[in-house]
């Protein structure tokens, strides 16, 4: 695989408000009534993996851990079961941010893919080690969709980057 | 100590630091609350601070709810009306029935001299959501402890129980179903009186430790048996679905149906009535028993 061959953009620094809204929005889609649906997608992880993977110096594993703390005590989870798993996510997602941008869309989901999996089995083992019941396998179906989501994701994130710095009015193109 | 980079580099304790850090502040928040619920504090104020975020996450399920009730149709509407006014004439039936056998049953009381029961108080709430939580059966009521609700009290909608209120926030209460795996409700059969413990089985519910033999058939109803102190008697509970009868085992394997829909309604009863909770008798009597037989055994060596 060859990895120079790709053109490399220059974006535009990252404004902290978009940042701060795309994570409340990924909160408030985790906090909508799922009733008894197995395998929602964890919107909120993706978003974190993303901003990790972007803006490691801004989201990490402190941010990631006080949203976790939100999700478990709205879910009636136990108190840190998302905290520790999101943690150790951003921790991966700011490891992998110099390596996972060299490949392409796809190659990236599959990174994405094994975090998350790695995400939802911690809390998997901290909830059976708890005493709960395994919730099936379709647990974990939340993951592949994420993964799937994961070249959208970037695609929309990374939009307000993109924009050109100033308009040129007179410019051809 | 002299090789510190300057302040301009300066990126705060490493990666590694912090993460181990955090990650053993949750271990120890996991370990307070599942063993020793210390951290309930935390949690409440934590759910202060995220309450408005479940309402604004609500706000697009009401509205859909709102422009689907302004655009039902009228013979869904007449069709509504015209079951709900059957059902009044049958309630008003049955509380005409209930009145006469409530004051037949407070005489009957009065005449045993038996301690009259306070008249159960109700509280409505509504549904908020159910968690997300894929290993618990839970929901979120929009009552809390500023509308004197209480963990413990019984949420029961108007089919039957559906759970009981185990923790409770300012303005909201965490509702466990009764199909949750560590909920465990006293359940009486209605035709035969026989009692047993039904436990949440995730959809379903499980009533365990009852023999092979035990008199249950398909079908049967359960219903609260009251003998715990916090469910009133007589609250259906579960309809039996099936039952397995396997000589290997020294009990029958007995699943039951939730009476309530706990998953399709969102308004729902909180029984505020008083529990009576007397202490075991076993547990004064014993040791009184033996006291007094130490003692009467020490008078007799005197």
């Amino acid at each position: 695989m060859r990895f120079e061959a790709r053109p490399q953009r220059i974006l535009l620094p990252v404004s902290g408000f978009f940042m701060t809204f795309t994570i409340l929005c990924a909160l408030l889609f985790n906090l909508l009534p799922w009733r008894d649906i197995t395998g929602v997608p964890d919107l909120l992880a993706l978003v974190l993996v993303f901003w990790g993977v972007r803006q490691p110096r801004k989201v990490s594993v402190g941010v990631a851990w006080g949203l976790g703390l939100i999700m478990d005590v709205s879910n009636g989870a136990l108190l840190g079961q998302h905290a520790l798993a999101y943690a150790i996510l951003a921790f991966a997602a700011n490891a992998l941010s110099r390596r996972l941008l060299w490949f392409p869309q796809w190659p990236q989901a599959l990174h994405v893919l094994l975090m998350l999996l790695g995400c939802q089995l911690i809390m998997l083992t901290v909830r059976m080690a708890a005493g709960s019941p395994f919730p099936g396998v379709l647990y974990f179906l939340g993951s592949f969709i994420c993964a799937g989501l994961w070249p959208l994701t970037s695609m929309l994130l990374l939009a307000p980057q993109r924009r050109p710095e100033s308009v040129d009015e007179n410019r051809p193109i | 100590m002299e090789l510190q980079p300057p302040p301009l580099f300066s990126l705060g304790p490493a990666p590694l630091v912090r993460l181990a850090f955090f990650v053993s502040l949750a271990v120890l928040l996991m370990v307070l609350d599942a063993r020793f619920r210390y951290a309930e504090t935390l949690r409440n104020a934590m759910a202060v601070v995220a309450y408005p975020l479940q309402r604004a996450a609500m706000s697009p399920v009401d509205l859909f709810n709102g422009i689907a009730g302004f655009f039902a149709s009228q013979s869904s509407l007449q069709r509504e009306n015209d079951t709900l006014r059957s059902k009044v004439l049958q309630a008003s039936r049955d509380t005409l029935t209930l009145e006469a056998l409530q004051s037949e049953n407070a005489q009957m009381r009065r005449l045993l001299e038996a301690r009259e029961k306070m008249p159960g108080k109700t509280h409505f709430a509504e549904i908020l959501y159910s968690g997300r939580d894929p290993f618990s059966r839970k929901v979120v009521i929009d009552k809390g402890s500023l509308q004197t609700i209480s963990a413990g009290q019984p949420v029961m909608d108007e089919t039957g129980v559906i759970g009981q209120v185990t923790r409770v926030f300012p303005m909201m209460a965490e509702v466990t179903l009764i199909t949750d795996k560590e909920q465990a409700t006293p359940v009486q059969v209605v035709r035969n009186g026989l009692r047993g413990v039904a436990y949440g089985d995730g959809a379903t519910l499980d009533l365990r430790f009852m023999a092979a033999n035990a008199d249950i058939q398909n079908g049967d109803m359960l219903v609260t048996s009251g003998i715990d102190g916090i469910y009133p008697a007589g609250l259906p509970v579960a309809r039996v679905a099936r039952v397995e009868r396997d000589a290997a085992y020294a009990f029958a394997r007995i699943q039951c149906e939730p009476a309530a829909g706990a998953s399709q309604h969102r308004q729902v009863l909180v029984l505020l009535q008083e529990t009576s909770l007397t202490a075991p008798p076993e547990a004064d009597a014993q040791p009184a028993s033996k006291q007094s037989r130490a003692k009467r055994g020490a008078k007799r060596r005197e």
